[in-house]
């Protein structure tokens, strides 16, 4: 039982840094994959949605990888205090956008939207 | 696998600083500008992990809250042009909405 | 009183993840630092039920993880669609009526409106929130009941008491 517990935590040394290197690049492609979602959506409160990708999975995803890399706990708990501000200011800060473009009258567009980049009229310049 | 992890991230910054020139909006902008920062974030993260120096967390977790602050304080700026008006829900209903100019 | 403890206690541990260095010198540093945190806390006069919220640990122990899994799932939607090679989105704005009173409770169920990918809240008035959301079917108001229950009875149970 000894010999499997000290096996198990070998392993899981061994382990860890590719298993940790490979949630990292997972949460990075996710990122890009929201800023492509920030490129091709119409307008703007279509592009905060692609946004928050980036700010949830993507970010959750990189800081999980990390902490399974990390070196000592004092790290974990540098993650998680990561992890709890991003979690709290990323929501509020999307809030407040929305909030402010919608009070200046910056109006979404309603309805389906068939094809991809076409309709440039932009209206609520500031 | 960390440093290709880091290229990735570095590559959607970049598509983000394109999305920040041309947005036609203002908002975009500031949106670019916030989304930029959270990958800020995880590249000084990763960073530091690529180079052995996990002490670069610290300076992640400082750069979550400037951040934050700093798209409050733009959006801030931007409604009511000035920094001294306090952030604070006004109690009487019908000054809502007034006073504010986009 | 017990609010002051709370954040020391609080403030106490953050430094000690934080630093890592538990030598004498730096412990005094410490103190002094927690002495002026606690300082300035009390002249903002933030030393109260909100700033120290223990008590709302378990309802809030029991409501994050199902919004991880609602996250989740949302953001396989959203990912879904910003990959699709021609853009199909039917973005809408609806109104929803939340039951949450205390202000705390409809700022998490705000907050994790805007958290889940694909809906965001954009204004609170009173007990009714404008969300946009990017698929229609997505957002009609049935779908944050659910959300709604469980942030009341995450945030809210306390406002009995007092």
């Amino acid at each position: 039982m000894a010999d499997f517990v000290l096996l198990a935590g070998n392993t899981w040394e061994t382990v860890r840094f590719p298993l940790g290197g490979a949630v990292c690049l997972f949460g990075a492609i996710l990122c890009v994959i929201g800023t492509i979602g920030v490129m091709r959506f119409p307008d703007f409160y279509t592009r905060l949605h692609a946004a928050s990708i980036t700010d949830t999975s993507g970010a959750f995803l990189v800081l999980a990888g990390m902490a399974l890399m990390a070196p000592s706990w004092l790290v974990l708990v540098k993650l998680f205090c990561m992890l709890g501000f991003l979690v709290l200011t990323s929501a509020t800060g999307s809030h407040a956008l929305a909030n402010a473009a919608h009070t200046a009258g910056l109006q979404p567009k309603i309805g389906p939207v068939g094809q991809a980049g076409h309709q440039d009229h932009e209206e609520g310049d500031h | 696998m960390t440093f290709a992890a880091l290229i990735a991230l570095l590559v959607g910054m970049c598509m983000l600083l394109i999305r920040a020139l041309i947005g036609p909006t203002m908002y975009d902008r500031v949106l670019a500008v916030n989304s930029f920062g959270t990958k800020t974030v995880l590249v000084l993260g990763l960073l530091g992990y690529v180079m052995g120096r996990p002490d670069f967390l610290d300076i992640a977790i400082l750069y979550t809250l400037i951040n934050f602050v700093s798209t409050i304080a733009i959006l801030k700026f931007f409604r009511y042009r000035s920094f001294q008006v306090p952030l604070v829900r006004k109690t009487d209903a019908p000054a809502r909405g007034g006073d504010r100019n986009g | 009183m017990a609010y002051l403890l709370g954040i020391f206690v609080a403030i106490v541990a953050f430094w000690m993840g934080n630093s890592g260095h538990y030598k004498p010198l730096m412990l005094g540093f410490a103190a002094l630092s927690v002495g002026l945190t606690l300082l300035l806390s009390a002249r903002l006069k933030i030393i109260d039920r909100e700033g120290a919220p223990y008590v709302r640990f378990v309802g809030f122990a029991t409501y994050y993880p199902w919004l991880f899994w609602e996250i989740v799932k949302s953001n396989v939607v959203v990912i879904k669609a910003c990959l699709r090679a021609d853009l199909d989105i039917n973005p809408a704005l609806v109104k929803v009526k939340t039951t949450c009173k205390t202000d705390l409770a409809k700022v998490t169920f705000a907050n994790s409106i805007t958290l889940t990918p694909g809906t965001v809240t954009v204004e609170i008035d009173g007990d009714k929130l404008l969300v946009h959301g990017l698929y229609e079917a997505n957002t009609v108001p049935e779908a944050f009941e659910e959300m709604d229950r469980r942030c009341a009875r995450a945030a809210d149970p306390s406002e009995k008491a007092s």
